[in-house]
């Protein structure tokens, strides 16, 4: 057996943060129901010989029996409602995830750009952030929606522009004291551009804060596309989300519960992963924050 | 302390000035109007109905005009309810949305405190458990479900609770106030769960405990003094929630405040009244956010010397 005189590689800040990640049980179950959810959306409505738009005029209103076709049931225009969620499941999810990528983007960008120059621009950027953290959020998501016409091109446009300012002053903390590090004013003497410094120096520098508070924008967009579904005034019908089908199913409830339950239990076991992940994610990434 | 005070105050007049055209200039772009209806009506009638709500003039000069009667607080005619104007609406339902919000603030802050400091004294102990759980709950389960599922269990099977409408005693403002306490309950628990935590910890409080100051003195006197300043600061943010979360609770329970209004508006272009509200609402929050930071000013001086 030989022995290993070499010095001991030690696993980078990442790696360790990802094994502490890892050891925390709840946020790991979280994943693999997640996960479990994220394909039976995706993947389940494939294991049906229709779609959730299709009516079924011999089943009207049929009630949960855990029969073939309809395992769950049918609405009251003979849809299937077990399709109806999971493809609901496929917009809200899609919208939640996107959402919080692309507000995520732009938010770091903006945030690593005030930062990093500062001065007059990190002024008139941050008091534009300021300006729009005033407003009610929703109001502005109602009022952007409308502007953009309905549909869920505009509810997307609209969470995404109220959700990225958060992560934008986050990352301009970041971004205004790493400016003044030495290897970022080593990379300015060496003559690299500011936009370079940005996308390679202040960025990858901020990603672990950014992965920790995106990770709580996913719920945040999924709550918010479900919210304005659930008012009629996102996703409507015919096409299917979490939010319209809970609407759905509250003005049913007094006699069938489960168009309620079903969509609304799901929504929530999704939201409460979302939060242990996020939570597990900070307990790793940020351990100074608890 | 005036000059912290006045630079809120300005702030504040800006975001509400941007609030205000933003408003205007949404509500003229967004495609389709209030009288744009299928049926065809005729030329002279659709240019009277235009001229009477102005709706003729350039653009800036509807701008001016609605400037001027936000200054004078006159919002305009409602182009949805006829004779109607948007300050008999907002007058009419203001009073459900103000008396909701205003227990669900009191009740958030007064259980999530309690339950905030049990959690911290007994450490994963049962209340720290229980508070927990309502935390994950509370902040993961949105109104929309939790509602409808309070109104089968409490209105519909146990019939204890009206399921909505309002009838002006206390019965009917339970179920709306505990559930939109409910998301705030949880993040007023676990802010001041943390901040108690931490506060335990602080030095000033060991040199209480150590000067000979008795543990109930010091845990209300040194403690709590600091460990709320988090949970007040969270006060401005919970007023938009608040807010948030009527216009969801006035749908579910079905209650006549300006919640449900503003939804109806803007599914009916109903443009004065959406602006009206918008304003109301963005004043409120405003407003709130301007109060919370005076108080946090005057609890911990660190704040007020910012910048």
């Amino acid at each position: 057996m030989s022995v290993d005189l070499a010095p001991a590689r030690s696993a980078s800040t990442f790696q360790l943060q990802l094994r502490r990640f890892r050891q925390n049980r709840l946020a790991m179950v979280s994943v693999v129901v997640l996960a479990l959810i994220v394909a039976l959306c995706f993947l389940g409505p494939y294991a049906f010989p229709f779609t959730g738009e299709d009516a079924d005029f011999d089943f009207i209103s049929a009630p949960a029996e855990l029969t073939w076709p309809h395992l769950f049931g049918t609405d009251d225009f003979g849809r299937d409602l077990l399709v109806r969620v999971l493809e609901g499941g496929q917009v809200s999810l899609t919208i939640g995830f996107l959402g919080a990528l692309v507000a995520g983007v732009i938010g770091v960008l903006y945030g690593a750009i005030a930062g990093y120059v500062g001065g007059r621009t990190d002024g008139v950027m941050m008091r534009l952030v300021e300006i729009l953290y005033g407003f009610p959020y929703v109001i502005l998501v109602i009022l952007l929606s409308i502007l953009l016409g309905g549909g869920t091109l505009a509810l997307f446009a609209a969470i995404v522009f109220t959700l990225w300012l958060t992560p934008a002053v986050i990352v301009r903390a970041q971004a205004q004291s790493l400016a003044q590090r030495e290897f970022v004013q080593a990379a300015r003497a060496g003559g690299m551009t500011g936009p370079a410094i940005v996308l390679q120096h202040i960025v990858p520098n901020c990603m672990s804060t950014v992965l920790v508070y995106g990770s709580l924008l996913v719920p945040e967009v999924i709550l918010s596309e479900s919210f304005l579904s659930f008012l009629g005034i996102g996703i409507k019908e015919p096409q299917a989300s979490w939010g319209n089908l809970i609407q759905a199913g509250t003005s049913a409830m007094d006699t069938d519960l489960r168009l309620l339950l079903l969509p609304g239990g799901l929504l929530a076991v999704v939201l409460l992963c979302l939060n242990f992940i996020a939570d597990g994610l900070r307990d790793a990434f940020d351990p100074n924050d608890r | 302390m005036l000059r912290f005070v006045g630079r809120r105050l300005w702030y504040g007049a800006w975001t509400l000035a941007a609030l205000v055209t933003l408003t205007f200039f949404v509500m003229r772009l967004a495609p389709g109007g209030p009288f744009s209806r299928n049926r065809k009506i005729s030329p002279e009638v659709q240019a009277n109905i235009e001229a009477a709500f102005h709706l003729d003039e350039p653009l800036w000069q509807q701008f001016a005009r609605f400037v001027w009667g936000v200054l004078r607080l006159d919002l305009g005619p409602s182009t949805r309810h006829r004779d109607y104007s948007v300050n008999d609406l907002i007058a009419s339902g203001l009073p459900y949305s103000l008396t909701i919000g205003f227990w669900a603030i009191v009740v958030a802050s007064l259980v999530g405190v309690a339950l905030g400091i049990a959690g911290a004294l007994r450490r994963n102990g049962m209340t720290d458990y229980v508070a927990g759980t309502v935390g994950v709950v509370g902040i993961a389960i949105p109104i929309f479900v939790i509602g409808p599922v309070m109104q089968v269990i409490f209105g519909l099977r146990l019939g204890w609770l009206p399921i909505g409408g309002w009838d002006g005693t206390w019965r009917s403002l339970v179920l709306p106030v505990v559930v939109l306490a409910l998301p705030n309950i949880a993040y007023i628990s676990r802010l001041t769960r943390a901040s108690m935590i931490e506060t335990l910890r602080e030095n000033y409080v060991r040199t209480a405990r150590a000067k000979g100051i008795g543990w109930r003195r010091t845990l209300w006197r040194h403690t709590l003094t600091g460990a709320l300043l988090p949970v007040i600061a969270y006060l401005g943010p919970a007023t938009a929630a608040i807010i948030t979360g009527s216009i969801l609770i006035e749908t579910i329970f079905a209650v006549p405040g300006i919640g449900r209004h503003f939804v109806d508006a803007a599914l009916n272009r109903d443009y004065p009244l959406v602006m009206g509200i918008t304003l109301l609402y963005g004043g409120m929050l405003i407003l709130f956010n301007i109060a919370t930071d005076v108080v946090r000013a005057i609890l911990d001086p660190r704040i007020r010397n910012e910048r």
